[in-house]
């Protein structure tokens, strides 16, 4: 990746942090902290390496998204609506009565939303079959799935790893956002998942382990695992939760946060000052 | 108005029967923050179990405990509750005759923000369909310690819907309230309006004061416990007002418009009414919002209460004809 390409990535995910804080300041309350950890990955996703058309969101040879931590839904909001998907006005209406964007991802709802979740546990699932739908129409694309931490505690993650290492899905590529933290606290002092990597070896799957908020990592190993011969993907971000969002970066209670709009106001003006 | 939320009751009950009762234990699947159990966990933190995410393991674990002796209050959001753990709660904790209270807090349209996904409008239909369980739904501080307590006693499992925000009383320490037994708050000769739960049973009470003002005389019933449904009261006041109107923050096919329906429809066929949400979805929004939309409200409590008196009218005019 040139360095001007890396810059530009670089203001993106600045300009979607903002959208992001911005949108959910609106409303006052929010899970701030899980969509700040997602913003890299988010933003080289859909600016670098999917293959999408805004106008045409369910375009049959796009690759797709499943955001099975569905709660991190405003991250992925701003995203299409900054690529076009949706007016960017529609950000304002998060989770008000009649609104087109719920505080969780669907599909049924939100032009460029791939599936519905929200239950966590069950989005990997549904990537398997969406990745299995793929194959059986000869589309060469990806499936992109993303998990939480602690979402991977529900046992449902695990069937599908030996489903999806079992049917050779080489076209599903899957990402932990390893922010370390859940509502109560720390993974690792609720339900440690450690050694994530090991474990999802184990399970028959490629995995690699980088830093979620560097660019030139994510572009290089998503490239990568695009060359998986015969299995599925897990790529484990480590990441902050909340990160670049001044009030919330690493704090314990930034899960689901109340929040007024000066203060985002504020945070923003840090992040706006801070050259990437 | 309690100086506490309804969580810091639930909490705050568990603690003291706690320390009498070394079985007493508290389950969570990373929602402790929200159930508000973390004083609990400081002062039995042996008895204190957060399994992390994982709804069907919790209620697998709080069935082993049971089995051991112990007495789990195992708590999630009511959708996950209900539907996530299902077969667990089904097969480990009642087919297995087994003594789990669980608990699904932020039930119907008080998920608000959590939005569609975490609306169960369905978990006391799917509940009602478990042979011998007990099902309940506080409608205040008060109610909520006393129905605990009495859970805790009752030999088998459990489940209750928690309104987790809210500082609302409605009864005095001292009024009785008794698990099985529906609640009179008010006397009324021409209407009976029964309701559950923390967001309904004010708009019930708010809805006869309106009616009142136009010379309709409606009782209203807190039936705090849908299962085992209190037939006898409900057939006492359907002889004596010969109309209903039940209101829930539920679905209408399988709650306790349904309980009192199909038990009416047995034993003494009535006009009833629902204030219920109509086969929809949850979808995201303000609590009052979400009432407006799904009809949980005194207005259409009123509106309905008018409608089962027509068909009251006719059917009193077909038996006199
Ligand atoms: C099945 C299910 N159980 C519980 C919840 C409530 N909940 C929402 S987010 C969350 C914690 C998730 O932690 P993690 O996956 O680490 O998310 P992140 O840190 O990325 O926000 C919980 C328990 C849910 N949405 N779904
Ligand atoms: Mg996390």
């Amino acid at each position: 990746m040139s360095n001007i390409d890396l810059k530009e990535l670089k203001e993106k995910a600045k300009e979607i942090r903002i959208k992001t804080i911005d949108s959910i300041g609106f409303l006052g309350v929010g899970h701030i902290g899980g969509a700040m950890s997602i913003i890299e990955l988010l933003t080289i996703l859909y600016y670098k390496k999917m293959k999408i058309d805004p106008i045409n969101p369910k375009m049959a040879d796009r690759d797709k998204l499943v955001l099975s931590k569905g709660h991190a839904g405003p991250a992925l909001y701003c995203t299409l609506a900054d690529k076009g998907f949706f007016p960017v006005k529609w950000l304002h209406t998060l989770n008000q009565g009649g609104t087109k964007l719920p505080s969780h991802c669907d599909m049924n709802m939100t032009p460029g939303i791939d599936m519905t979740t929200g239950s966590l546990g069950q989005g990997l699932s549904s990537a398997i079959g969406l990745a299995l739908s793929m194959r059986l129409d000869n589309i060469d694309r990806n499936v992109f799935a993303i998990i939480g931490d602690g979402e991977s505690q529900e046992g449902q993650n695990w069937e599908a790893a030996m489903a999806a290492s079992q049917f050779k899905l080489n076209n599903l590529i899957a990402f932990t956002d390893y922010n370390k933290m859940q509502i109560d606290g720390y993974t690792k002092d609720i339900m440690p998942i450690d050694d994530l990597e090991a474990k999802w070896k184990a399970f028959g799957w490629n995995t690699y382990r980088i830093n979620g908020h560097d660019f030139s990592a994510l572009d290089n190993t998503i490239d990568s695992a695009r060359q998986s011969f015969d299995k599925p993907i897990m790529i484990i971000l480590d990441t902050i939760k909340g990160k670049g969002c001044s009030f919330a970066e690493g704090k314990l209670n930034n899960h689901n946060m109340p929040f007024t709009y000066e203060e985002a106001k504020e945070a923003i003006k840090i992040l706006e000052e801070t050259n990437v | 108005m309690s100086e506490k939320d309804m969580r810091d009751v639930y909490t705050e009950t568990l603690i003291e029967m706690a320390e009498t009762n070394e079985n007493i234990c508290v389950m969570e699947a990373d929602l402790m923050t929200a159930t508000g159990t973390k004083p609990f966990k400081e002062k039995f933190p042996m008895r204190t179990f957060n399994v992390g995410v994982a709804e069907a393991n919790l209620v697998g674990i709080a069935s082993g405990l049971s089995a051991g002796g112990k007495i789990p209050f195992a708590a999630t959001f009511g959708c996950f509750a209900a539907r996530r753990t299902f077969d667990q709660f089904f097969i480990s904790a009642n087919y297995a005759q087994q003594n789990v209270k669980l608990v699904g807090t932020d039930p119907g349209v008080s998920a608000a923000f959590n939005g569609g996904t975490h609306m169960p409008f369905e978990d006391t239909g799917l509940m009602r369909c478990i042979p011998n369980l007990v099902i309940f739904e506080p409608s205040d501080t008060v109610s909520l310690k006393k129905l605990i307590k009495q859970a805790a006693d009752h030999k088998g499992s459990t489940y209750m819907r928690l309104q987790r925000k809210g500082k609302n009383s409605l009864y005095k320490e001292s009024d009785k309230i008794v698990l099985g037994k529906g609640n009179v708050l008010k006397e009324g000769s021409d209407v009976t309006i029964i309701a559950s739960g923390y967001v309904m049973v004010p708009e019930a009470l708010e809805a006869a004061e309106l009616l009142g003002k136009e010379g309709i005389k409606a009782a209203v019933i807190d039936m705090h416990t849908i299962k085992p449904l209190d037939k006898k009261l409900i057939l006492e006041y359907a002889k004596k007002t010969g109309a209903l109107v039940v209101c829930e923050n539920h679905q209408k096919a399988c709650g306790l418009f349904a309980a009192v329906s199909e038990m009416l429809a047995e034993e003494l066929p009535t006009p009833v009414q629902a204030v219920a949400v109509e086969d929809k979805f949850g979808q995201v929004g303000t609590l009052e919002y979400l009432q407006e939309v799904y009809g949980l409200t005194a207005s259409n409590i009123v509106e309905k209460t008018k409608k089962v008196l027509e068909r009251k009218q006719i059917r009193v005019g077909v038996q006199n004809g």
